[in-house]
């Protein structure tokens, strides 16, 4: 398996068109290695003159393209808010549906298949569709011809819930990530000798019992790969939050579910496309987003690397 | 391995009973509960066509027009009007409404007048500019020499032909395709086929990291650094463009891709490999002639899903393609996307009216596209696994 893969075995004879084509190849893979690295260098070496521990503290109360004042804290608090508010949504539901996926479900029936379909299907909506849906779903449906109605009869001059606000970014934000949770946790499961589950059972315990005792604690590391590949992908999305929550500028931090937030995602937009002086303003920029992909990048080096010793685990098993 | 594997036997769920043991009704609720969780992912796919369709089905349904048969009401009949139908007729949000006082109503109604006075002139505005035909087919408008494809929808006649996002759309993803399939497909032959084991166990995480790069980032290294670097080496025109937008769109479909290729060429039975090598093949060979025709459904299934990714990435083109729309095939023009258009219209459309739902009927095309293109290959690859586990498709 690690011989040279130049050569023929038998003959060792050298064959060109393989020692083209593995260099080809070979290339290709360097080369999307290489970007990465541009992109990452790019963004630090850069960055790097604009962090400070001002920068992330401090607020845009004056100027949010002044050099010397601007700071990020707003966007980092918006940004972690909205993420924590759509794990406690998202976790419970992807958790139940991958354990009914793999403890429960008939593995060939046509309702499983649909399961897994939705949810590959899901995946794949464009993140644009998903802030089309919030805006359509929670904030005109659910927030302005279901809540106000109900919690304010009589008054249709008051508009708490059918507007942007950080709770419905949240929760577009949750289902646009409920795929990644239930992909993650059934890999998860599937991990599990299956030997503990029997051992389980034969001791008297009931199926249930034995999920939430012996399977679900085994799965842990998984689940919160799960929620860490999860937030990792919803810290940096824009495309949903636009229509649904996230604000140009706001004077204070949120201080109710029903404000609107600034974010880092939407911030990084608004300094590259709405600059007065893009030169000028530059530090802030790459500054911002240094602080960004620190957020995600670091959560998805984390996870990926958890997962893939998990499948390590798992080819073992098979 | 039964329990692994609940699906051999019906009764698999319900050990309890089969032991004799009562199942208590608990833990029977609760089971029913994980249940119709679990149809959550199902709900939320059949609410977001359901709620992104409904704000664009008057415009499916033909139901709206701009065709400017709106009636000039007197300022001295305003107290007739019920609130609804004056909101409507000044075109105003309902927060907008409950905001102005009667007096600024009735200035409104004197500008709005003086505005459909002016406007009456135009022989433009008698056309409804919704109709299908207005927004697929070329339109001559007044003053111009030949039947051309606009978009725009700020001005006294809204242009509404969705051909040149199409077409921004089409050129965008294209150029995205040609740059990150070979790409990708060569670093997962590698990756899975030639490279030495331990070094594969590196390098596939490696190749994922990229997908931790959010993709306004990616639009953000797109505007201010590809863009110059591109322009310098190719010398074209307008910085931004749909070469540019293309190229950092690659760049987000490159992990999706490599990790659906990457996946089809492993799950390619490790025996096919040695029996090439065994009769002396090269390692080369047995990928490039046994492994990758027997995975090559799961390379086309890569492509179509990374189709689906790239028409639909939002913060990318709007940030690198120069938002310009219109009708050319030369990928070195600024380009306007389908997505980029609802991302930076949605804010100054009024909700309800005739630009909102445009905007909605695009998302709805949108979602369709996407839809087909991940059913189609989420199929093939369901197909590919279980030809190559040896049971019949």
């Amino acid at each position: 398996m690690t011989s040279d893969s130049r050569r023929s075995f038998e003959t060792g004879r050298f064959n060109f068109a393989s020692f083209f084509f593995t260099g080809v190849t070979g290339l290709a893979t360097a080369l999307i290695l290489a970007i990465l690295a541009v992109i990452l260098l790019n963004v630090f070496i850069n960055g790097w003159s604009g962090l400070s521990w001002r920068f992330v503290t401090a607020g845009t109360e004056k100027d949010m393209f002044d050099v010397d004042k601007a700071g990020v804290f707003p966007m980092i608090f918006g940004t972690t808010a909205r993420v924590i508010l759509m794990t406690i949504f998202v976790i419970p539901v992807g958790v139940i549906t991958a354990i009914y996926l793999t403890e429960y479900a008939h593995a060939s029936s046509l309702f499983t298949r649909a399961i897994r379909s939705a949810v590959n299907n899901l995946a794949g909506v464009p993140s644009i569709v998903f802030g089309l849906f919030g805006l359509g779903f929670f904030i005109n449906f659910l927030g302005h011809s279901v809540l106000d109605p109900a919690l304010h009869p009589g008054h249709p001059e008051i508009i708490a819930w059918g507007k942007p606000a950080i709770i419905w970014a949240s929760l577009t934000l949750a289902v646009m990530t409920l795929p990644v949770v239930i992909v993650t946790t059934e890999e998860a499961l599937k991990a599990i000798a299956p030997g503990l589950r029997e051992a389980s059972l034969a001791l008297g315990a009931s199926k249930l019992e034995t999920i939430v005792r012996i399977v679900l604690p085994q799965a842990l590391p998984g689940i919160m790969t799960g929620g860490i590949l999860a937030v990792s992908r919803a810290a940096g999305e824009v495309a949903p939050i636009l229509f649904t929550g996230a604000a140009y500028y706001m004077a204070s931090l949120p201080h109710s579910l029903t404000d609107q937030f600034m974010d880092l995602g939407y911030h990084v937009f608004v300094l590259s496309t709405q600059s007065p002086n893009v030169d000028k303003t530059k530090p802030i920029l790459y500054g911002t987003v240094a602080v960004l992909l620190l957020l995600t990048f670091s959560l998805n080096l984390v996870a990926i690397f958890v997962r893939a010793n998990m499948r390590k685990k798992l080819r073992a098993m098979n | 391995m039964a329990i692994t594997n609940p699906g051999s036997k019906m009764n698999d769920s319900w050990v309890g009973i089969q032991r004799g043991q009562r199942v208590r009704p608990w833990a029977w609720l609760v089971e029913k509960g994980i249940f119709l969780v679990s149809l959550s992912a199902i709900l939320m796919i059949f609410l977001i066509f359901v709620f992104v369709a409904r704000e664009a089905l008057p415009i499916f349904l033909g139901q709206v027009s701009t065709a400017s048969g709106q009636k000039v009401i007197p300022v001295a009949d305003m107290e007739k009007l019920t609130p609804a139908e004056l909101q409507a007729y000044l075109g105003l949000t309902p927060r907008q409404y409950a905001e102005m006082d009667t007096d600024t109503k009735r200035t409104l109604m004197e500008v709005k007048i003086e505005e459909l006075k002016g406007i009456s002139k135009d022989p433009d505005t008698a056309l409804n500019t919704v109709a299908w035909r207005q927004m697929i087919f070329g339109h001559q408008w007044s003053g111009y020499p030949a039947p051309v494809y606009i978009w725009q929808p700020v001005s006294e006649v809204q242009k509404y032909n969705i051909i040149p996002l199409l077409l921004g759309s089409l050129k965008a993803t294209l150029v995205a395709l040609l740059f990150s399939v070979p790409l990708s497909l060569g670093a997962a032959i590698y990756v899975s086929q030639l490279a030495n084991p331990r070094v594969r166990e590196w390098l596939k995480p490696m190749i994922e990291l990229l997908a931790g790069i959010p993709s306004v980032v990616l639009g953000f290294f797109g505007l201010i650094v590809l863009a110059t670097v591109l322009q310098k080496v190719f010398g074209y025109q307008s910085r931004l463009n749909a070469f540019v937008a293309g190229i950092a769109l690659g760049l987000a479909i490159i992990p999706g891709v490599f990790s659906i290729a990457e996946d089809a060429l492993t799950s390619v039975p490790r025996t096919y490999t040695q029996a090439a090598l065994a009769l002396g093949s090269s390692r080369w060979q047995a990928a490039w002639q046994i492994v990758l025709p027997a995975a090559i459904p799961g390379v086309f299934a890569a492509v179509v899903l990374g189709f689906g990714r790239a028409i639909g990435e939002t913060m990318v083109v709007l940030m690198a393609s120069g938002n310009a729309s219109i009708v050319s095939w030369n990928i070195f023009d600024s380009a306007r996307t389908m997505t980029a258009t609802i991302a930076a219209e949605m804010a100054e459309a009024v909700v309800g009216g005739t630009h909102y739902r445009i905007l909605f009927m695009l998302g709805t095309l949108l979602f369709v596209v996407t839809f087909v293109a991940n059913l189609a290959g989420d199929l093939v690859i369901h197909r590919l696994k279980r030809r190559l586990e040896g049971k019949s498709a």
